[in-house]
């Protein structure tokens, strides 16, 4: 409707260089480097006051990250239209590829060694699908959604990966996938009672799934369920970090005085459980500083998702929002006992590089998103097309 | 376009709806973390410390050195020296059976070793060490720490171990530690630790608590693997005390070593203070093997072995006193007036009671004896006569007042009392009337009369300071709880015995073993250290058929070990100022006079080159050592006669 009253520049995206960059969002930028500097103080702290290993290879990482988001939030929108299925392809078939002829790590097949560095397809895959499915709905009208006919393609679209990442076997990244998707449907406006039917349908099925679980998937979701039953086996893990967390009290321990983390009680400080290390060390106040520099980057994804002119847009930001609160909800309700231990990484924070690079890929589309606001964009991403 | 730009609105205000939904739902997610914070660490957060100090602070006992034992002069003869060891916290690895197969790779583990360690694995808490292999070199250390990643749950240890420098010369008095039973358990931690020793025998075990000490604690910090970062507190335990014996070390050794091949028993006592100075009991065990662990072959060599080394035999032996047990008799006659020391006795080589003939052991016999003579000669003839004019329960008055059929009261465990019959007590034993000619026998020594060597050595300590009521002691300290006090100096009460009737019969044992045809004039002392005065003893362990006696009684070396006499020796020495007895008894060795009376000579003259006294005549130790209960009556020189 406003649209008629912006320049026809604007709407073309024709901007120049620094019109993307004064249009930015740079507290969005600040708040990303604020929380990656929590990290490395963190990654120091696990490290017992030492750069290495952890803090120095982490900087350049998100070095790297960082002029990738730049780089990202500069490309014009409708390029990750135009390309959003052929990113989807390629992800679908590296994650084909690793199927075939992954190596094995951490008793799962996960990874694709391209030399210099480890490719996890299905990390790429989180980013692909919510590009492969905003621009699905971009083209659908209301009407659209409410044909459930209309709904099989995205459908074959997100259950193609999940089937994969489920085969190799990773639960965490399937699930995430699927959530991940049922938002950007929710989100399209598929119709309210077709959600509550596929719930029906996934409650009815979760006794045939057990079926098909691994084993160690069973005993994980059983240990969550009743952790004291085997406090030196699988339950070890969470025990540990629920004692970490729990003795650090108000304030914590001070910043290098956690004892569960530093006498080496609480298994992967640096990784997974590097929110218990934060809150066992910096108490329940370092550790709701920390939640609220997450939420206050939801809060700038929902706003550049509510912000934005096109549906396209709209989805992208929803979806890598989404992703991202994934992320941090999934870690953190882990380490604390509230659902079975899964592999998720804490955004920005955790040591490794392929989360850290999915999801700042995904803030630099964002962010893009949110710099080409305005801009025009026709069913297939063109501005002409209409 | 405009219809495109108007279905994008309506799209827009549904996208805001069920994205202000979404938003809802994550506000609500996000405030489930922030309340499960609260919970884990406000609410419940106490309970998480707790749980947080019990993870980093291990409570480590320290045990304290167990206290040493020494001789009178402060020789050690149990010490505690290093040892390595090996040790497996059970709760630190996964797999038992996995780090010991890796251990065995690197040191020698027997099938032996490990069941013992799956046991006490069972019976332990799973955070308590336990001892997987003790006494280890020092290659063997550092080739276990070299190899440490490798073996979870492994430590290595240094700790004490009991240690006897003079092996298995005081076995017996010392007695040995050993790992602790079930059955021993009690809430003292210290029993619980890897390696702990309890006392199993002899003063280890009567002086068990107050050797043990006081454990101490040490709260260190320890990391996931129980590897220790720091010690937060520490507070020391008490060491154990240390206990003083009142033997004397190398007569202890001389002692052993004069008995040799032979099974027997040797005591050397002061007769004025009871003290022992020596407690020698052969063939013997090594208790540094028992600390080890026996193996059960070594176990097996022991308790089969005819010789019984694992017997306390100076009290526990019990034997018959055969013609030692003459001078308690003649004192009884004495003091009964059944006879007079001057009277004699006809001595044709035997005596007849009814229809039977009670033998002398010289066929042809001794002819008239006095008191003194018959002594000397040791005469059997001579004590029927009197023991017939006493009875049985006179001879057994006198033979209470000089220790027999009562336990000496030493302080070691199995100390047994002998026997002293009386009438009374063999129908109370046996259900049986007493006859006369048991009295015959038991006047000299044989029949029912049983006496350990311990006995013997008291008798003989009391004749020699003058009768008065002397016993025995083998330490300088009393148990007292978990404490130890000094032991109160004796006052030995008089027996009641006239000085005269001693004198007549100390004179006897003098002519024993100074007069010319006395049955021991072998066993003199060597020039220069004075005189002893003593008795011999020969029990018979079989009966002599009238058959075997007609034909020549078979002399003890034709027979097979087991039935030769036992081969008895008492004295006491210097003969003019009595400080020492000796008590020998040989277990079938053959005659007192030959086996052991030159052991017991052998062994008084040591002491005597010993005795502080000589060496240094002033020396206020040797004084002191000398307390006033002697009777002045054994210090004077009784005229001799021959």
């Amino acid at each position: 409707m406003a649209s008629e009253f912006l320049s026809p520049r604007l709407r073309r995206g024709d901007m120049t260089l620094g019109e993307k960059l004064w249009q930015m969002s740079w507290s969005l930028v600040l708040l990303v480097i604020a929380i990656a500097g929590v990290g490395f103080l963190m990654l120091y702290s696990a490290a017992n006051g030492s750069m290495d290993p952890w803090t120095s290879r982490q900087m350049a990482r998100f070095s790297v990250g960082l002029v990738l988001m730049l780089g990202l939030a500069l490309v014009d929108v409708r390029l990750f239209m135009r390309y959003a299925y052929a990113v989807y392809g390629i992800a679908l078939a590296l994650l084909v590829l690793v199927e075939v002829k992954g190596t094995i790590g951490m008793g799962a097949q996960r990874w694709i060694d391209v030399g210099f560095f480890q490719l996890q397809p299905s990390e790429v895959m989180k980013i692909a699908l919510v590009l492969a499915l905003a621009r699905y709905f971009h083209g659908a009208s209301i009407d659209d959604v409410g044909r459930p006919g209309y709904l099989l393609p995205p459908i074959a679209l997100v259950l193609a990966p999940v089937a994969l990442v489920l085969r190799q076997p990773d639960l965490g990244t399937a699930l995430m996938l699927l959530m991940g998707a049922t938002v950007l449907f929710f989100l399209s406006g598929v119709r309210m009672w077709v959600f509550g039917l596929v719930a029906a349908v996934g409650v009815g099925t979760v006794p045939v799934a057990w079926q098909f679980l691994h084993e160690y998937q069973k005993k994980r979701v059983l240990t969550f369920l009743n952790p004291e039953n085997d406090p030196l086996g699988a339950g070890y893990h969470i025990m540990q970090s629920k004692i970490a967390l729990g003795s650090g009290g108000l304030f914590g321990k001070g910043f290098m005085q956690g004892t569960q983390s530093h006498l080496n009680f609480l298994p992967e400080r640096q990784t997974d459980f590097i929110f218990t290390m934060l809150a066992e060390e910096l108490g329940m106040v370092g550790g709701l500083i920390l939640i609220g520099l997450y939420v206050l980057v939801l809060i700038y994804g929902f706003a550049i998702s509510l912000r934005c002119r096109q549906q396209f847009g709209r989805l992208v930001a929803i979806g890598v929002t989404t992703t991202f609160f994934l992320y941090v909800f999934i870690n953190i309700a882990m380490v604390m006992g509230l659902i079975p231990v899964v592999g998720v990484p804490l955004p920005l924070i955790s040591y490794g590089g392929t989360a850290m690079l999915t999801l700042m890929i995904g803030i630099g589309i964002m962010m893009s998103v949110h710099v080409h606001r305005d801009v025009q964009m026709g069913r297939r991403g063109g501005y002409d097309d209409d | 376009m405009r219809a495109s730009v108007h279905r994008d609105g309506d799209r827009a205000k549904l996208f805001t709806r069920r994205a202000a939904m979404l938003g809802a739902g994550k506000v609500v997610l996000v405030s489930a973390l922030a309340a499960r914070m609260y919970y884990l660490q406000i609410i419940e957060g106490d309970k998480y410390k707790t749980l947080a100090d019990e993870n980093r602070i291990s409570l480590r006992l320290l045990p304290p050195p167990r206290g040493r034992i020494v001789d009178r002069f402060g020789a050690p003869m149990a010490i505690n020296q290093q040892n390595f060891r090996v040790l497996l916290v059970s709760e630190q690895t996964r797999d038992v059976g996995a780090t010991l197969d890796m251990l065995g790779e690197i040191i020698p583990l027997t099938d032996f070793d490990r069941q013992r360690v799956v046991r006490e694995i069972r019976r332990k808490r799973s955070f308590m060490p336990v001892t997987v292999r003790e006494n280890l070199t020092w290659e063997d250390m550092a080739r276990i720490h070299v190899n440490a990643p490798d073996l979870p749950g492994i430590i290595i240890d240094e700790g004490l171990a009991r240690a006897y420098p003079h092996g298995d010369d005081a076995a017996h008095v010392l007695g040995y530690v050993a790992a602790v039973s079930e059955a021993e358990l009690t809430d003292d931690p210290l029993l619980d630790l890897p390696g702990a020793r309890i006392g199993k025998g002899g003063i280890e075990r009567e002086f068990d608590l107050a050797l043990r000490g006081r454990g101490g604690n040490s709260q260190v910090e320890v990391n996931a693997l129980g590897r220790v970062i720091r010690e937060l507190s520490r507070e020391e335990g008490d060491p154990g005390a240390e206990i003083q014996l009142t033997l004397d070390v190398r007569l202890q050794e001389f002692a052993s070593r004069q008995i040799g091949e032979e099974s027997g028993s040797c005591i050397v006592m002061d007769v004025h203070t009871g003290e022992v100075l020596a407690y020698a009991a052969q063939p013997s065990y090594d208790p540094n093997a028992f600390n080890r662990g026996l193996t059960p072959d070594e176990w097996k060599a022991l308790v089969s072995n005819p010789k019984a080394p694992l017997s306390n035999k100076p009290i526990s032996g019990q034997y018959a006193p055969g013609s030692t047990f003459k001078m308690v008799v003649a004192l009884a006659a004495l003091e009964a007036g059944v006879i007079r020391p001057e009277q004699t006795v006809y001595c044709p080589g035997h005596m007849s009671l009814g229809s039977a003939r009670f033998h002398c052991w010289k066929k042809h016999g001794h002819g008239a004896m006095n008191m003194t003579e018959a002594i000397k000669n040791s005469c059997d003839v001579y004590f029927y006569e009197i023991a017939k004019r006493l009875g049985v329960d006179r001879i057994a008055d006198m033979g209470r007042r000089f220790s027999f059929g009562e336990p000496t009261g030493l302080g070691l465990a199995g100390e047994r009392s002998g026997t002293m019959p009386t009438r009374a007590w063999k129908q109370a034993a046996l259900g049986q009337p007493w006859h006369q000619g048991e009295t015959l026998i038991a006047g000299i020594g044989q029949g029912y009369v049983l006496a350990t060597p311990m006995q013997l050595a008291v008798m003989t300590a009391r004749l020699a300071n003058g009768g008065f009521a002397v016993n025995p002691v083998v330490t300088r300290h009393v148990p007292k709880g978990r404490e130890i006090q000094e032991r109160p100096p004796q006052k030995a009460p008089d027996l009641g015995i006239s000085r005269a009737s001693l004198q007549i019969v100390q004179n006897g044992m003098w002519e024993v073993v100074n007069a010319p045809g006395g049955t021991a004039r072998k066993a003199r002392l060597p020039e220069g250290l004075g005189e002893m005065a003593g008795k011999t003893g020969t029990a018979q362990v079989r009966r002599i058929t009238k058959a075997e006696r007609d034909a020549g009684v078979t002399k003890n070396e034709d027979l097979p070990w087991e039935r030769r006499d036992h081969a008895l020796f008492v004295c006491y020495a210097p003969y003019d100022a009595p400080r020492y007895a000796v008590a020998v008894v040989i277990e079938h060795g053959g005659g007192g006079s030959t086996v052991a009376a030159p052991i017991a000579s052998a062994v008084m003259a040591e002491t005597l080159r010993l005795d502080p006294s000589r060496k240094v005549p002033d020396s206020p130790v040797a004084g002191g050592e000398a307390p006033d209960t002697v009777g002045s009556g054994a210090a004077v020189a009784p005229e001799k006669e021959v």
